[in-house]
């Protein structure tokens, strides 16, 4: 079952607020990680092996190079779903 | 008539005798490191739980140290210097390719003329000198043997790289290892993965530095990537030990993994469940990453403070550059 972008957002979100207590009402798509939500790179990395778990998708560690805002996470994990 | 050759046979169990530890004489604040990286004692308290790094004097070497923790751990192991007839010696720091550490560290222990010598398995190292003479002294190749893990990487640090300079500490941890009546260390669950040779390493070769074309060579990584193998793919090597050597988790009486973040440490007993009875080994908060240092110095601190723990069951693995990874369960002395 593919999830959609709204449910994308809100999965993140939630691995978002497990990882670094931030809350899921300021995770929005123009978020930028490190600028916005302040994640650090430790973070992130935990953040995507969830993910992976969570929306059953690969995230290659050069991709997470290149998921710079949350928008850009939600945009891979939904055209890379099986 | 063809003759059949001795071939010799060694006892059935081994067990780790005594712990030895040594580490630099500074306890270096994170204040002392943040001008040159740009950064702040928060900043690198939150990324690694480091509060100080043990760094040794300039006139102090990965062989002082050394010596120092395999004294000390043959000391303690009731065992005559004279009958250690292995020493192995785990370092990847020791700016003088050869002698080996190992035969300097065997004379000045009294161990002279011990076999010895030195392997480069980065911070796998000392779990896999503990493989080496567990093997060694059951095959009746060795009666005791001496495994050090032993560094100075503050000779190989770039006070300007944010990658893992700062992380790093100098030290010596050393165990004794002999025979045994029960079995004292489980089956060694180890590997490599040469295909990630990049993402922690020299950033040079000492021809190059030689020959003008590059500074210095120090330590690098790719910080995210070694994070997200040593826990996520260092979790499996270390759930298999445990079933190799037929212990779960709440049999554990200590968790001593290589001290190479507190972030990895912490993530790592999260993915393993380990119960709250399990101690914790978080020597990385004053001492720093010490590579092949690092586990022994950790067992070595667990013990000082919990004394109870000794007769327990600990799960040690050690991994990084190579890749190189090894794990074993061993009853603590």
């Amino acid at each position: 079952m593919a999830f959609t972008n709204d449910e994308v957002l809100a999965g993140l979100a939630e691995l978002i607020t497990d990882e670094t207590g931030i809350s899921a009402d300021e995770v929005a798509l123009e978020k930028s990680f490190t600028d916005d939500l302040d994640i650090d790179s430790i973070s992130m990395m935990t953040i995507v092996v969830n993910a992976e778990e969570k929306f059953g998708v690969t995230i290659p560690d050069d991709e997470v190079k290149n998921l710079k805002t949350v928008g850009d996470a939600v945009t891979f994990i939904t055209s890379h779903q099986a | 008539m063809s003759i059949i050759l001795n071939q010799p046979t060694g006892p059935a169990h081994t067990r780790i005798y005594a712990y030895g530890a040594a580490r630099g004489e500074n306890l270096v604040p994170n204040d002392d490191l943040v001008g040159p990286i740009d950064s702040s004692d928060e900043w690198i308290r939150q990324r690694t739980g480091i509060v100080t790094r043990a760094r040794a004097v300039a006139s102090t070497t990965a062989i002082d140290l050394a010596s120092d923790a395999a004294a000390e751990a043959v000391a303690r192991s009731g065992v005559a210097p004279e009958k250690v007839d292995a020493v192995i010696v785990a370092t990847i720091s020791n700016p003088k390719q050869t002698p080996s550490v190992s035969a300097i560290v065997a004379d000045r222990i009294g161990a002279n003329p011990a076999a010895a010598y030195d392997l480069n398995a980065a911070c796998a190292g000392f779990a896999y000198g503990v493989a080496q003479a567990d093997a060694l002294i059951r095959g009746g190749i060795a009666h005791y043997a001496v495994v050090v893990g032993a560094e100075k990487l503050s000779d190989i640090v770039d006070p300007t790289d944010r990658s893992i300079s700062f992380l790093l500490g100098d030290g010596a941890g050393a165990v004794v290892v002999g025979p045994s009546d029960t079995p004292g260390i489980g089956p060694t669950v180890w590997g490599s993965d040469g295909s990630k040779a990049e993402l922690v390493g020299m950033n040079g070769t000492l021809t190059d530095f030689r020959d003008g074309k590059v500074p210095w060579p120090t330590l690098r990584q790719e910080g995210p990537s070694v994070f997200r193998w040593a826990v996520w793919e260092m979790v499996k090597v270390a759930r298999q030990a445990l079933d190799a050597a037929g212990v779960r988790p709440e049999d554990l009486a200590a968790f001593i993994p290589h001290q190479a973040n507190l972030r990895i440490v912490d993530e790592f007993a999260k993915q393993l469940k380990l119960p709250d009875t399990v101690a914790i080994a978080h020597d990385i908060e004053t001492t720093g990453n010490t590579s092949a240092a690092s586990i022994p110095l950790a067992a070595h601190r667990l013990l000082e403070e919990h004394p109870e723990l000794s007769g327990g069951l600990a799960l040690q693995i050690g991994f990084g550059a190579g890749l190189v990874f090894g794990a074993q369960v061993v009853v603590l002395p």
